[in-house]
């Protein structure tokens, strides 16, 4: 046991005072859930998808509970930019925590002219470049599962900004390390895995989809396995921190995160369920590395033992 | 919207497949209104079900907030399984609230169904109020008939069990034409294949419409943007169910 503990970190100088996020589309704009969980305890909220339109996203059904997880096809529905500096981020200015602006585009300009936008406002920490929404017929997995597209938007935002950058990336390709080394390549300060993995439910008695789009994202803790593997494997592959993401509901999914090479992680479906489960996680978290004489928490971060392992998935990288 | 672990005061089963959960909360049971519902995690100890269920409010007496829920899925089975001093994770309450301050001295109040949960609440609230209340409730069949606390109620029966056979549009239509209704508006609680029916209804009759509507829904609070209902004005082209409803009136959605 020690009385204190280091978990602050630094991304292209942001100071994060800690490694618990929420991720993308599962926090709303930070207002919404202001009476149940102060965002202050968390190391940065990253806002819905900013587009430089309104979206009205897609029609009903939009969600269905499947097991240990959820699908969703919201179709990126959101405000826009214009309405977002406008209404949204003077609240999330209150907020003491660190914002990230989450950015969604149908092509490489308009990542640019959301960025260009947002750069002048105060209030804005970061940004994190959602290449990966599976839901749209745009952009979203167009540009995720294309090396050589999701690299030239990255090095494009990269050319306007000095703020720290973050690629989200999508899980539904073959190695996302490959991506993951084209962003850091690119420029890209971290990258954040996984995206939802693409899934679908149909229903016997109507023979029906069960989503409008028939296929939709599946999230919570039944991709955690999943969200692991491809963080892990990333880990091996760059030297640009790492926001794990996939369904992480408890302090111990957060660690094992960590443990396989996340700087940080991002909290997402659990929102839904307890909007203070990231709340407590960071709490939680500090905690554990009190009890574990853990005096910095990048001590911690992928430290996994596992020698075997990691040669199967070195040699399969490799081939 | 308070988030709180509340505790099991009793489970009733007042039906085939109804039952009552009564819970005791203080602060949720001072500021709900009708039309309102709570989210509620059936396990906190498990990850499955993974989602909160919503509910409507059924009936508020003192400190204790009664839900009528019917067993539809797993989720919905377990908590017919509490008992008396289990504690629940609750959010709420939620959402807006039934339109109950307008012009009109009638109320009718259509159900199908659970669809009747929230009309008890409902009910009281416009009594006291001064306004007048005539409750239609359409159920499969006599063994899924509840309609406790409701004074008067009409009841239509699939199987023509118990009240008149037919649905409770048919009961709706009949009392229209015989009895002088004034200014009346419609509250709606039920299947949508109901509420489809009932806005053709009081389309034609001129009638004020206002429906609870139930979708699928996620967080509750609008952080999932999951349940949308399409506007009839296009601006924007969506609501949410879960915050700008769940009741709206039947000349502004699409369903």
């Amino acid at each position: 046991m020690i009385e204190s503990v280091k978990t602050s970190w630094t991304l292209r100088g942001v100071e994060f005072k800690n490694r618990v996020f929420t991720a993308s589309g599962t926090f709303g704009y930070g207002d919404e859930v202001r009476d149940l969980t102060d965002a202050g305890a968390l190391g940065g909220v990253c806002t819905k998808s900013l587009s430089r339109k309104p979206r009205d996203g897609n029609p009903p059904s939009r969600i269905v509970e499947t097991a240990g997880g959820m699908l969703n096809s919201i179709g990126l529905a959101n405000i826009g930019v214009e309405s977002f500096l406008r209404q949204k981020l003077p609240l999330l200015r209150e907020l003491k925590t660190r914002i990230i602006a989450n950015i969604a585009a149908s092509s490489v300009e308009e990542y640019c002219e959301v960025l260009d936008m947002l750069e002048p406002e105060s209030g804005i920490s970061a940004y994190e470049i959602n290449v990966s929404c599976p839901n749209v017929k745009e952009g979203g997995l167009n540009f995720g599962t294309n090396c050589r597209k999701t690299a030239e938007i990255t090095s494009m935002l990269r050319s306007r900004t000095a703020k720290p950058l973050i690629i989200k990336l999508t899980p539904n390709v073959t190695h996302v390390s490959e991506f993951a080394r084209a962003v850091e390549d690119a420029g890209a300060d971290a990258v954040s895995l996984i995206n939802t993995v693409i899934g679908m439910a149909v229903d016997v008695r109507s023979r029906k989809p069960r989503l409008s789009t028939v296929t939709g994202g599946l999230s919570g803790p039944a991709i955690k396995p999943i969200a692991l593997a491809k963080v892990y494997e990333t880990a091996q592959a760059v030297k640009i921190p790492i926001f794990g993401i996939g369904g992480i509901a408890t302090v111990q999914d957060a660690l094992e995160f960590l443990l396989v090479g996340a700087a940080a992680v991002q909290v997402g479906t659990m929102n839904f369920i307890d909007p203070n489960a990231a709340a407590s996680i960071a709490a939680e978290m500090e905690d554990f590395f009190k009890l574990n004489g853990i005096a910095d928490a990048q001590d911690f971060v992928g430290t996994l033992k596992a020698d075997i392992g990691f040669s199967i998935l070195q040699s399969w990288l490799s081939s | 919207m308070i988030h709180e672990i509340l505790k099991v005061q009793s489970v009733e089963k007042v039906a085939v497949t109804m039952f009552l959960l009564r819970l005791q909360s203080a602060a949720i049971a001072g500021t709900a209104k009708p039309g309102q519902f709570l989210n509620i995690r059936i396990d906190s100890g498990s990850l499955q079900p993974l989602l909160r269920r919503p509910f409507s409010i059924s009936r508020i007496e003192g400190d204790s907030i009664e839900l009528l829920i019917s067993i539809a899925g797993k989720g919905t089975a377990k908590l017919s399984e509490k008992k008396a001093g289990d504690t629940i994770d609750v959010i709420g309450p939620l959402g807006n609230s039934f339109r109950i301050e307008s012009e009109h001295t009638m109320s009718l109040l259509v159900a199908g169904g659970v669809g009747i949960a929230p009309f008890p609440f409902l009910s009281s609230e416009l009594q006291k109020r001064g306004k007048k209340v005539a409750v239609f409730a359409g159920f499969r069949s006599a063994s899924f008939v509840f309609t406790r606390y409701l004074d008067p109620v009409l009841i239509a029966t699939e199987d023509g069990s118990q009240g008149r056979k037919g649905t409770v549009i048919d009961l709706l239509q009949e009392y229209v034409r015989e009895k002088p209704i004034g200014k009346a508006k419609i509250f709606a609680c039920g299947p949508t294949a109901m509420l489809r029916a009932l806005t053709e209804f009081a389309r034609r009759e001129a009638l004020c419409c206002e429906m609870s509507l139930e979708g699928e829904m996620a967080c509750g609070v609008g952080l999932c943007q999951g349940c949308p209902v399409e506007r009839i004005d296009g601006h924007p082209k969506f609501a949410l169910t879960c915050k700008d409803g769940p009741n709206f009136f039947s000349a502004e959605i699409r369903i």
